[in-house]
């Protein structure tokens, strides 16, 4: 006794004959489909690459970063030194210091920042100077061009040594030698011991155009006891915690119990930047899925043409003895095929959009997340589904003598 | 084999009542070969839609092989039309897109028959009916005769016992109707019931029952033997 049902390979085959049958409708189908599929994983690759180009920016600025900044941040409210009207403790060099007696912590740099005229024989001109120590070439991952970086040793020795940037190099010397030469900067002497590499395009300094000095002979050159920053490299990634409770609690003992500084990780911005373009990811992820159900509208509207078009047929299955069940079947099969398909097309033209995005914007990682590319497709079959479920109802209850009649 | 009790089949036209079968009692023994006449509209096409389960009674009973088929939900209907019925059409209807071969493949396709079983079969009705060098061919490379013999092939290529024609020959010229009328006369020779509706008097007369109908009734509903 046979099984009374059609075999899934014969339905198949029945169906993509059907579908090579009327090439114009499967291929309108398809497009709707694809462009659907293309959208998301298009739009997707943009948000996600976003994300990605956030991350990597703040990765060039180091990795497991603490960073500590005088003063409290406005955001946690009154305290006792706004009320008292004080002005929050400067943050000194023995600060920084103390910090590198935690386990926890790999690297340490002061920074101080400031503006001063330099001058080289009779060129001169404003510069960004940065006060720091020998640590900040690792935790920036820095590259020299030339010569080396600030020397290690005692933090308070103001040593009058610096490093400049590229772009400063090129317009003090010119096509002369800068490594070993004295300069000006404003009214002291510093020798050039270092040309810095690195493109150093991070957040907020642009390396090209600064020139580095020992942290200590910085701070006399602004006259300021008080850093402007203090970052920490933690030894892992689970050390960030416990060095930033460290730090903290450290400050605040030398600062006579006085929580007066602001210390962020670099995970937690991140994580606040990954949130923010992850969830607008998901945004155009959605608003192009609707997309998708536009297409399901039009595959409706298309199954439905194709019912009427196919009536006569429909008819002659019945009266070979196809069950209801059984032409829903072959309906619902045509629209599936048609749905991946068309999403196999879609992620093709997708995928080519994405490589088009990162051929031209090369630093733009522009990749589609596979959540996405999956979601598309299960959107993109289950609208197929959904949106053939009428069309192949209708088919099923056609009446077989009137649709035999039809031509 | 075929039995039915007082069939009706009313057609609600606007507010009019077409009564399309008029109190149709008929009993047709297996292996019979019938012929229906009758002017157009007198119900012929309605009565073998219905003998064929392709539309259900008014009121009434009809009974195939004992059974009473009227109260089969539509799904164990369309089953028995798969195994016990076969419908050969005035226009055909062969699937344009799919090849003489496909299209006779179809019921057993439907029947979930697996292809290593269908090939032999479908081989062989071709065979049969001098159709295999053409069995690639698309109907409308076929001429009307060819057609309606890869209709027939696949009417009967599930093995079925009755064999309903509804004017079989009505769009083919004189040589092929009597090709395909000798086709079905043969089928029915080899014990197939064959119940062919025509308007052609010549060609009804040459069965061995007549059945004559006029608006939705029988006129001679009960066996004639000295046709
Ligand atoms: N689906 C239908 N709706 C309304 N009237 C119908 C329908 N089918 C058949 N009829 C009517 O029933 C009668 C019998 O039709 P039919 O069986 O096709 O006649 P025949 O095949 O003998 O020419 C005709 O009057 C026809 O108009
Ligand atoms: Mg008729």
């Amino acid at each position: 006794m046979p099984s009374q049902r059609t075999r899934a390979g014969d339905v198949l085959r029945f169906t993509w004959g059907a579908l090579r049958g009327y090439p114009t409708r499967t291929l309108l189908m398809l497009i709707a489909m694809a462009i659907g599929v293309a959208a998301v994983v298009v739009l997707t690759s943009l948000g996600e690459g976003a994300r990605r180009y956030v991350s990597n920016e703040f990765a060039s600025l180091g990795t497991n970063l603490i960073i500590v900044i005088p003063g409290r941040s406005e955001t946690s409210g009154l305290n006792p030194t706004t009320l008292m009207g004080e002005t929050p403790r400067p943050l000194t060099l023995r600060d920084a210091m103390a910090l590198q007696r935690s386990f926890h912590v790999r690297r340490m740099s002061p920074v101080t920042v400031g503006q001063a005229e330099v001058s080289w024989k009779s060129k001169s001109r404003e510069v960004v100077i940065m006060g720091t120590n020998n640590e900040l070439l690792a935790i920036r991952h820095w590259q020299m061009a030339q010569g080396r970086f600030l020397p290690k040793g005692e933090l308070e020795r103001a040593t009058p040594v610096a490093v400049i940037g590229k772009k400063i190099r090129n317009e003090l010397f010119g096509a002369s030698r800068a490594l070993g030469q004295w300069i000006r900067i404003g009214d002291r002497r510093f020798r050039v011991i270092g040309v810095m590499g690195s493109e150093g395009r991070s957040i907020g300094v642009d390396v090209q155009d600064t020139i580095l000095i020992p942290v200590a002979s910085a701070m006399q050159l602004f006259n300021t006891p008080s850093l402007f920053r203090i970052l920490v490299e933690a030894k892992s990634r689970s050390a960030i915690e416990p060095a930033k409770k460290f730090a903290l609690k450290t400050l605040q003992e030398r600062h006579q119990g006085i929580r007066d500084v602001t210390v962020i990780t670099q995970d937690a911005v991140l994580s606040t930047f990954d949130r923010v373009l992850g969830a607008l990811t998901y945004a155009v992820g959605g608003i192009a899925a609707i997309s998708l159900a536009v297409a399901g509208i039009l595959i409706m509207n298309v199954m439905l043409v194709a019912v009427s078009q196919r009536t006569s047929e429909i008819g002659l299955l019945k009266a070979l003895g196809a069950t209801p069940h059984e032409i829903v079947r072959l309906f619902l099969a045509e629209a599936m095929l048609l749905s991946l398909l068309g999403s196999l097309l879609g992620l093709l033209l997708g995928q080519l959009g994405s490589l088009v995005v990162r051929h031209s914007f090369p630093e733009f990682p522009a990749y589609a997340p596979l959540w996405a590319t999956l979601a598309a497709v299960i959107v993109a079959l289950l609208t197929g589904l959904v949106f053939s479920l009428m069309p192949a109802r209708q088919a099923s209850r056609l009446d077989a003598v009137m649709a035999l009649q039809k031509r | 084999m075929i039995d039915l009790e007082h069939i009706h089949r009313n057609f609600q036209v606007g507010d009019q009542t077409v009564r399309a079968l008029d109190d149709v009692n008929l009993h047709i023994e297996a292996g019979e070969y019938v012929s229906i006449m009758g002017p157009s509209g007198s119900g012929k096409s309605t009565l073998l839609n219905l003998l064929g389960l392709l539309d259900r009674p008014s009121s009434g009973i009809y009974r195939l092989n004992g059974e009473d088929v009227t109260s089969l939900s539509d799904t164990q209907q369309a089953r028995v039309r798969n195994r016990e019925i076969g419908f050969v059409f005035q226009m055909f209807h062969l699937v344009p897109r799919l090849s003489a071969e496909e299209n006779v493949e179809l019921p057993l396709i439907l029947a979930g028959i697996p292809p290593e079983q269908r090939r032999p079969r479908v081989a062989a009705v071709l065979e049969g009916l001098h159709l295999s060098n053409r069995r690639h061919h698309k109907p409308e490379q076929l001429s009307g005769g060819q057609r309606q013999r890869v209709a027939i092939a696949r009417a009967t290529v599930t093995n079925p016992k009755v064999l309903l024609a509804d004017e079989p020959t009505g769009n083919l010229d004189h040589k092929s109707g009597q090709d395909v009328i000798r086709i079905l006369e043969d089928l029915n020779h080899r014990g197939i019931t064959l119940i062919m509706v025509t308007h052609d008097q010549e060609m009804g007369q040459r069965a061995r029952r007549q059945l004559h109908m006029l608006d939705g009734r029988l006129l001679n509903g009960q066996r004639n033997d000295d046709a």
